[in-house]
């Protein structure tokens, strides 16, 4: 009786699953047999004249996701390295909780803290200090006046996914056994070495699939990037204007979406996404799976 | 460098005895970058801090002059000001119908893949797959997949198609998190339930259930925190509503909330507007805020109760 009640609640997951890849296939059919595979290469989004693309939504998701991952993934290993072993107990024990509030915070106010605070300090002084110093590379260009753009939009997701790659991270380093690093020590490594040499071979796969974790989050994130990023349109190498992302696209025009092929375009781009995020998500399934810590160890 | 080398014959390979007892040469070099490391790493702990208490700091300062009794007890009256009180109730509303429909589906899903699935089961692997793929699925995709379900179909945007998308994000962190804390139910109580002859399912109610019962409590408390401040699924199927009106049947009409209160009224064309996002940003960030402590506190003890650390 309880195996039969638990089993169906079980298969309610999966199905689930199965209902919304095939509602998503099924709100965009008419969008792909349209538009066909073409829409992934087109830029422009022009209701009014029936055309729609999805690549500079695509775009704006892989460099706004890239650079939260570029941020965080340092950060995130070094406050997992720092509460893991170099924190007091009393220090991790307030510091640990803190880190993980951050990923609490609801993403509508992390997206209005991008708006009031991030983007005017981005725009006056960290655009302008990249630009002047780092001009020469071409996504560091000329900074725009509101500081809505692209590189705000990755920063404000880098502040999202650094708790998710700091407490996974944490908790991976945790469970290196005391007597590798014991072993390290008594051979005369200083800590870093210890790091270097024991506890980063053997959770380095667990890393990677905290990273991907936090790389879905930073891909699959509507609200606070469609508040940050600054509503444009494009392939700009200039991470300083403003773009869109394949979540805030489906967000902000979804409401007010009145042509007919509009909501078949709107979920066309969130079949992309779909797809890229259960990509994503296997992905660190897989990395986690293959190259399990307890295997690493016994080797 | 006087004393042994003097008076003793030594070989040169030998280090000098006599040398002070600090770091030189290479181990110099090792502790430095030991240390620069140590140096980074606490740099980037106390970087992460502040960025919280920036946001926090941020929210309680602009949205703090906002706050008053009337706020919190009035309805929302759109440009000319008025409170939260309907947004806050429906927030309730959506949010507890949607813990109704995921606490039992996740925590039943926790306790097959723990107590009745084998360790080797194939549909107990599917599962958990499953469960990761949904729990990483970006929540806009949730909104219009029920957009599609309900939405379309009654021609309406209700609370209840906000309930089940919110029911959605939260079922695999409940299912996820209860199957973590039924894992850390000592085998020694299962054996001692089997032992006595107690059938399965009067052993899973009876005693593993009841060990497990504050884990699974915090992960309830902490997704319901999370769904709490969803906007994107509320966008997409719960947004259309009177704003200063409490409604509070989900099946008939679009539901006000929290966070769809914070993101529309931040765009009025009024000053006092932002004030007012702001102050409502405030209450659901210290409501956050507070379940997640709360649910830390009783994590702490539920481990004290099972004998862990």
């Amino acid at each position: 009786m309880l195996y039969g009640l638990c089993l169906l609640a079980g298969l309610i997951a999966v199905f689930l699953l199965v209902e919304v890849v095939y509602q998503v296939i099924h709100g965009a059919s008419p969008a792909i047999s349209k538009l066909g595979l073409g829409f992934i290469g087109r830029t422009e989004w022009a209701a009014n004249f029936g055309r729609y693309g999805a690549a500079s939504a695509i775009f704006g998701t892989v460099v706004s996701s890239l650079m939260a991952l570029i941020i965080a993934t340092p950060l995130g290993i070094a406050i997992g390295l720092y509460l893991a072993m170099m924190a007091a107990p009393p220090v991790r024990a307030v510091v640990g909780p803190l880190v993980e509030m951050l990923a609490a915070i609801p993403s509508v106010i992390v997206g209005f803290w991008g708006v009031d605070v991030l983007s005017p300090f981005v725009a006056r002084h960290f655009e302008p200090f990249l630009h002047g110093a780092f001009g020469f590379i071409p996504i560091f260009g000329s900074p725009q006046t509101t500081g809505l753009s692209v590189f705000s939009a990755g920063l404000a997701l880098a502040l999202m996914v650094l708790p998710i790659v700091a407490a996974l991270s944490r908790d991976l380093f945790l469970t290196v056994p005391g007597d590798l690093k014991d072993g390290a020590a008594a051979l005369g490594a200083t800590r870093w070495e210890i790091i270097r040499g024991v506890v980063l071979p053997t959770t380095i796969s667990g890393v990677a699939a905290a990273t991907v974790l936090g790389l879905g989050r930073a891909l699959g994130e509507a609200i606070a990037v469609l508040q940050i990023i600054g509503d444009g349109t494009g392939i700009h190498v200039n991470t300083f204007l403003p773009g869109s992302s394949l979540a805030s696209s489906v967000a902000s025009n979804f409401q007010y979406s009145e042509n007919k092929l509009e909501v078949p375009a709107l979920f066309y781009l969130a079949l992309i996404l779909l797809a890229i995020g259960l990509t994503t998500s296997l992905l660190a399934r897989w990395i986690a799976g293959r190259f399990d810590v307890n295997r690493t160890l016994a080797r | 460098m006087t004393g042994l080398s003097d008076t003793f014959i030594r070989h040169p390979s030998l280090p000098d005895p006599s040398a002070p007892l600090t770091a030189s040469g290479n181990l110099r070099r090792r502790t430095i970058v030991s240390r620069t490391i140590e140096v980074v790493a606490t740099a980037s702990a106390i970087l992460a801090v502040a960025m919280l208490v920036d946001v926090a700091f941020t929210v309680v300062s602009k949205g703090a002059p906002a706050l008053s009794f009337g706020f919190l007890t009035q309805n929302s009256n759109g440009l000319a000001g008025g409170g939260i009180a309907n947004a806050l109730l429906g927030t309730i509303v959506i949010v507890a119908f949607a813990a109704l429909l995921a606490l039992p589906v996740g925590v039943l899903t926790g306790i097959y893949l723990t107590e009745f699935a084998g360790p080797r089961s194939r549909l107990a692997n599917i599962l958990k797959a499953a469960l990761d793929l949904l729990q990483g699925l970006p929540t806009i995709i949730v909104g219009i997949v029920v957009f599609g379900l309900i939405v379309s179909a009654t021609h309406k945007e209700t609370g209840f198609a906000g309930s089940i998308a919110l029911a959605i994000i939260m079922l695999p962190m409940i299912a996820r998190s209860s199957q973590e804390v039924l894992t850390l139910v000592p085998g020694t109580l299962r054996e001692a339930a089997d032992a006595l002859g107690v059938e399965r399912w009067r052993a899973v109610v009876g005693v593993i259930l009841p060990a497990a019962a504050g884990g699974i409590a915090t992960g309830a408390i902490l997704s319901i925190a999370r769904a709490a401040g969803e906007t994107a699924p509320l966008l997409i199927v719960n947004s259309l509503y009177n704003p200063s009106h409490t409604q509070l049947e989900i099946f008939g009409q679009g539901v006000p909330s929290i966070p769809m209160y914070i993101y529309t009224t931040y765009d009025l064309p009024a000053p006092s507007a932002i004030a007012r996002a702001w102050g409502a940003a405030l209450v659901l960030l210290v409501a956050i805020l507070a379940a997640n402590v709360g649910a830390r506190v009783l994590l702490a003890r539920s481990r004290a109760k099972m004998g862990m650390r």
